[in-house]
C-alpha cells in the first residue's frame, strides 16, 4: 500500500469501524462518503467491509491520487472526488453513510465542525467521525442542538500520535486522545 | 462517480457529461442494493447521463415497482450497469446553469471552485 501523504490515522481505527459494522450494519451494502478521505483509509476500510458504493472526497490532488494507487492495490472500487465538503452541494440524504477523521480544527477553528454539519445533512444513516476528547460536551451539544442528530454517543476512546508533518505543527510529536463518535441524523 | 454527479454535487443539476473517455468496472450483481438506492436516483438524470457516456439501453420511463421486482432481473441488471459500472474517465462535467467546467482526470472529477464563486 502506498504511504499516505495527509493521514494520522492510527492503524486501529478501521478494526473499530468493523466492531461498528458488526454491531450497527452501517456499511455492509451500503452508499458510504469518506469525507477528507486524505489517502483513501476509511473510505477502503469500508469497501473491505462490503460497502457496495464509497465516495471518497479531497481537497488534495495529490492525496487522492495516492487513495486511487491504494484502491489499485488493493484491488477494490471507489469513487474519488476533488471537492472542498464545505462546498459540497448535494441534495439531501443521498449516502447511508459518512464516515471521516475531520481536520481537527486546532488551527483552522471549527473545520470539524463544518464536516459533521455536511455529513449530518447527506446521510440518512449513520455519520461515523473522530474529534478530539477535549471537545466532547460542545459536540455532543452542538450536533443535537444545531446539526440534524438524533443522537451523538462516542463508541471508544483513542490515543493519536501525531508526527510532525506541516510547518505549522510546532512540537515534534504529540499525543492527544480523541474520541470515535456515532451520530444518527434524523430521517429527512 | 455518475452518482455523484447524480445527485449533484455543485449549484446546477443535473451536470453534463463530456466525454472523451470511459471504463467499465464489472461489479457483483446485488439486486437488494440496487432495489434499494432505486428511490434516491433522479431517473431521468441517470438516463441522460447513461446516454451521453454512448449507453442508451435504460428505459425513459419505469414502472416503478413491477420493473424492480422482475424476476428477470434485466432491468435491475440495465440499471447496474449505467449507475455503478460507467466511469467517467477523461472528460468533463458541465453545470446546466452556469456552463462551468469541472474537468475529470483520471477518473477523479475536480469540483473545487474559484474564489469568486464561493
Amino acid at each position: 500500500m502506498a504511504v499516505g501523504g495527509t493521514g494520522t490515522i492510527p492503524n486501529r481505527i478501521p478494526h473499530r469501524i468493523s466492531n461498528a459494522e458488526n454491531s450497527f450494519g452501517d456499511v455492509s451494502g451500503k452508499v458510504v462518503a469518506d469525507f477528507g478521505c486524505g489517502c483513501g483509509t476509511l473510505g477502503l476500510a469500508s469497501a473491505l467491509l462490503g460497502a457496495e458504493y464509497v465516495i471518497g472526497i479531497d481537497v488534495d490532488s495529490q492525496s487522492l491520487e495516492i487513495a486511487s494507487i491504494n484502491a489499485e492495490d488493493l484491488e477494490l472500487d471507489i469513487n474519488l472526488v476533488q471537492c472542498d465538503i464545505n462546498n459540497l452541494q448535494w441534495r439531501g440524504q443521498t449516502v447511508d453513510t459518512v464516515i471521516m477523521n475531520p481536520p481537527f480544527g486546532t488551527r483552522k477553528k471549527g473545520a470539524d465542525m463544518n464536516f459533521l454539519s455536511v455529513a449530518l445533512k447527506v446521510a440518512s444513516q449513520a455519520v461515523y467521525s473522530l474529534h478530539k476528547t477535549t471537545t466532547r460536551e460542545h459536540i455532543k451539544k452542538t450536533a443535537l442542538r444545531d446539526f440534524n442528530a438524533k443522537s451523538a454517543e462516542v463508541i471508544c476512546e483513542l490515543r493519536f500520535d501525531v508526527p510532525q508533518l506541516y510547518k505549522f505543527h510546532k512540537k515534534k510529536e504529540v499525543d492527544i486522545a480523541v474520541d470515535l463518535w456515532r451520530f444518527v441524523p434524523l430521517k429527512e | 462517480m455518475l452518482f455523484c454527479n447524480i445527485k449533484g454535487v455543485t449549484n446546477g443539476f443535473p451536470l453534463r457529461i463530456e466525454m472523451e473517455k470511459f471504463v467499465v468496472k464489472e461489479v457483483e450483481f446485488n439486486a437488494d442494493f440496487l432495489r434499494n438506492v432505486f428511490p434516491k436516483i433522479e431517473w431521468k438524470a441517470l438516463v441522460d447521463a447513461a446516454q451521453s457516456m454512448g449507453y442508451a439501453e435504460l428505459p425513459k420511463d419505469t414502472e416503478w415497482p413491477t420493473m424492480l421486482l422482475d424476476d428477470s432481473n434485466e432491468f435491475l441488471k440495465k440499471f447496474q450497469h449505467a449507475l455503478l459500472e460507467l466511469h467517467l474517465e477523461e472528460g468533463a462535467l458541465i453545470c446546466p446553469e452556469t456552463g462551468r467546467r469541472f474537468p475529470v482526470n483520471k477518473g477523479i472529477p475536480n469540483m473545487l471552485l474559484h474564489e469568486d464563486e464561493v
